[in-house]
């Protein structure tokens, strides 16, 4: 017999091999087609799981994103806006296989520097970024039929600041569909995740992506800053937090540049009694603890039916004691690390709070590594809707519990929020979930599951969550502007 | 037909601490009825995310020789003879010659006429009740279709018993299920429980096999898994073996909640048995974790949880012998039974 373990579900440590990965010590900008110095001060970028150092970073000054601009617009000018649709395309699909070529190293990479598990990054993120250079390559040459009329025309240049959460995700939610539709790119990826989007610049090298299609440079806010501000820009996304983007807004307001954003959000997860209970309770889980709760459409509050309120606590409760927090190239690790110290500090700041006004609060039983950024999944029951959880995005592995009697006043206390990126519907009962859906304010409603993401489905939100949307159809559309009348 | 609700069912304890003393069809009825209804995406992708599991080393080492000690080695063939099932027994005793050390399996699994070979070949290896040993479980009431009269299959039972079986696998009626009759199918399994009784007052443990595959919806899975429990049923199993799709990870997870959601509401704890399709250790180390990560670790134990199963036993020899050595061998380094 083998030894006998204190317990079957202590698994041996199962770590994913970083051998894959050959890093470089330094990382300058990609401009232009190669790696050049950065002007600013160069950062470091850290594993949110260790604090140890991964690599150091060019941050670029405004002078750095003049360069890239500048070589945005030439490429545009003299190659990309001149290529026919299908040879995009083929640049395209040729990008989306290399990414499942190298599928492996990223998702290491982008666990190693985000924080997030690396099942999540390998089963979810990285499959996602394959799926959606596949599928705006399958639109560079049908642009004709984007619903913009004939020869619908690509904008220009794009500007694209993007967050930490999915780092290499929302690259390729940014990138893909500019470069389909004929722009070329300028993007910034957050301060605290650069390494995959360097990577990723490398696989446009290897792809022989002309000079200057796609330029990435790296930096903090002020970089954004100037790259949005940048008057040679015709088109910025941003996709972040609801205070900058409404700074961004400001900043762009009256300079003819077409303005994607995409938010904050605090969607309601509703479970009406006859929900398929079991089902439900993960996808609460799946809801608010994936990947760390880092998510703005995470299904921060759930709305439960009040004569079911006990029963789905106790199975949330039950179930997340046997969710695994830890590290986060573990393959069996459920909650990776928190993204950064700020982040840990809103969280806790957030739940304090919480704990202040009243709410119960609830957390799983895990013993927390002593190095990190880490917080314990964490519910907090009898939530009220004037509560600050329950009107502030948390951003975190934060659960607040609210209930509800009657469908109207679910539909009511789901639309009682700045917010409107997303929601989620429980029942077995079909008419009633289209019923429910048909009055919820938010830009993706998921009905019985939670956080399922496809590249043909639009993606975006009502009030304060933004506006455009990006994927699918709608997606294209935000890069591109129909034929003159 | 109309079915007659307000008929009294047999006066099962379980179903009577559960629905109330007044124990009628409609009681039954209303119950299962009231089961919260199955999400076939979600427990299939819950299933899935059990499945990515990685179980390495040490804990692989401990999982091999769990899964060996919760095999129920299994011939339900027409063809079998007492040679074979001596041969059968010979392999649960000793399932790798060439290393001692490798655990016994649960129990052996054959046909009613089978189980005096079976006994015989045990001899004081026989678990007969105790907690060392090797048990002998015997299908019946008609196995695998079930079709036949309620008295040859108690017959069927009561023999098998009477030989020395401490384990009876009985078949529900599939039809009467599907067609509504919930009661008749509670009262088979009620009367198949008595007749599980010993002379001497113990009873042989009662598998109660749901036959998935037949039932084809979860939500039927999840209805069938509680009125076999409500009806007294020691173990809950998949399948016969015999019809396609035998067990599966979603439906062994399915079968898993409804005993878990039995324990929090009774403090009892009921067995689950997959039987049929799981041939290699990499699929059996996903039952595992599905066991422990939904009902707990307690579970991982033969008055619990077994493995229905013929040709796992080698493929988890193998991987055992590859640990130990740190080479793969070959299909002539494990024996055939």
């Amino acid at each position: 017999m083998p030894e006998p373990r204190n317990s079957f579900l202590d698994y041996a440590p199962a770590p994913e091999s970083t051998a894959i990965l050959h890093l470089k010590k330094d990382y300058g900008l990609f401009i232009d087609g190669e790696f050049v110095d950065g002007r600013g001060k160069s950062f470091a970028t850290i594993s949110p799981a260790t604090e140890k150092h991964i690599a150091t970073i060019a941050n670029a000054s405004s002078d750095d994103v003049d360069t890239a601009v500048k070589a945005a617009r030439r490429a545009y000018d003299h190659t990309w806006s001149r290529m026919s649709g299908s040879d995009r395309g083929k640049y395209l699909f040729r990008i989306a296989r290399l990414v499942q070529e190298r599928a492996r190293e990223l998702a290491v990479a982008e666990s190693l520097d985000n924080g997030k598990p690396i099942k999540e990054s390998r089963d979810v993120d990285i499959p996602l970024v394959a799926a959606w250079f596949f599928y705006y390559a399958g639109w560079a040459d049908k642009l004709d039929y984007a619903g913009l009329g004939a020869a619908p025309r690509s904008l220009g240049v794009a500007a694209q600041v993007i967050p930490w959460n999915f780092p290499l995700l929302m690259l390729a939610w940014k990138i893909a569909p500019a470069l389909a539709a004929g722009n070329t790119v300028v993007l910034k990826p957050a301060e605290t995740t650069p390494l995959s989007a360097l990577l990723f610049a490398e696989i446009l090298q290897q792809a022989e992506l002309p000079n200057g299609v796609v330029n990435i440079i790296t930096g903090a806010g002020d970089t954004g800053q100037a790259l949005v501000e940048h008057p040679d820009v015709n088109k910025v996304a941003f996709t972040g937090s609801t205070a900058v983007g409404r700074a961004i807004a400001k900043s762009v307001a009256g300079t003819g540049k077409k303005l994607t954003l995409e938010l904050g959000g605090k969607a309601a997860n509703i479970v009406f009694d006859d929900a398929p209970i079991d089902q439900a309770v993960e996808g609460i889980v799946n809801g608010i603890f994936f990947n760390q709760g880092h998510v703005c459409c995470a299904g921060s509050r759930l709305l439960v039916q009040e004569n079911i309120h006990d029963e789905v606590v106790e199975r949330l409760k039950q179930r997340l004691s046997t969710l695994r927090l830890g590290d986060p190239l573990d393959k069996n690790t459920d909650i990776g690390a928190i993204n950064s110290r700020e982040q840990l500090e809103r969280i806790r700041e957030l739940s304090d709070i919480g704990e202040a006004e009243g709410a119960d609060r609830w957390t799983a039983d895990c013993a927390i590594p002593e190095n990190g950024f880490w917080f314990a999944p964490t519910i907090f029951d009898n939530v009220s809707t004037s509560s600050r959880i329950a009107r502030e995005e948390i951003f975190g592995p934060v659960l607040s519990v609210l209930t509800f009697r009657t469908p109207a006043e679910a539909i009511s206390k789901a639309n009682n929020t700045p917010y409107g990126l997303s929601a989620g519907i429980w029942s077995d009962k079909g008419s009633k979930i289209l019923a429910v859906a048909d009055q919820l304010k938010a830009g993706v409603i998921w009905a019985n599951t939670f956080n399922r993401f496809d590249p043909a489905s639009p993606f975006g939100g009502y009030k304060e969550s933004g506006y455009g949307r990006e994927g699918g159809r709608h997606g294209l559309a935000a890069y591109l502007e129909g034929a003159a009348k | 037909m109309t079915i007659q609700t307000s008929v009294a069912l047999a006066p099962a304890a379980r179903a009577i601490s559960v629905l109330g003393g007044d124990l009628t069809e409609r009681a039954l009825r209303l119950h299962l009825e009231g089961l919260s209804g199955v999400d076939a995406v979600g427990l299939e992708q819950r299933s899935a995310a059990l499945g990515t599991r990685s179980i390495k080393t040490s804990s692989k080492a401990w999982a091999l020789d769990k899964i060996i000690q919760l095999i129920d080695l299994t011939t339900l063939e027409g063809s079998d003879t007492p040679g074979k099932v001596r041969s059968l027994v010979a392999k649960a005793l000793t399932p790798d010659p060439s290393d001692p050390s490798t655990p016994r399996v649960a129990a052996v699994c054959v046909y009613c006429d089978m189980v005096p070979a079976a006994v015989a070949a045990l001899g004081s290896a026989h678990a007969a009740g105790s907690d060392s040993g090797v048990s002998v479980a015997a299908v019946a009431t008609a196995f695998p279709s079930g079709r036949a009269s309620l008295r040859v299959k108690l017959a069927d039972t009561a023999d098998a018993v009477e030989a020395g079986a401490d384990e009876i696998d009985m078949v529900i009626d599939r039809g009467a299920f599907l067609s509504g009759r919930y009661g008749q199918v509670f009262d088979d399994i009620v009367a198949v429980k008595e007749a599980c009784l010993r002379t001497d007052g113990t009873s042989a443990h009662l598998k109660v096999i749901l036959e998935t595959g037949e039932l084809n919806t979860y939500d039927n899975v999840r209805r069938a898994s509680w009125l076999a429990i409500l009806a007294g049923g020691d173990f809950i199993k998949t399948s016969t073996g015999k019809v396609a799709p035998a067990a599966t990870l979603p439906v062994t997870l399915l079968m898993l909640e409804a005993v878990r959601d039995w324990y929090r509401l009774t403090g009892e704890r009921i067995g689950v048995k997959p039987a049929g399709g799981i041939r290699t250790s990499k699929d059996a180390i996903k039952y595992l974790v599905t066991v422990a990560e939904t009902v707990g670790e307690e579970w991982l134990a033969p008055q619990l949880f077994r493995f229905g199963a013929s040709s796992l036993l080698n493929d988890v020899l193998l991987q055992r012998q590859k640990l130990t050595t740190g080479h793969y061998s070959g299909p002539d380094y494990v024996t055939v039974d």
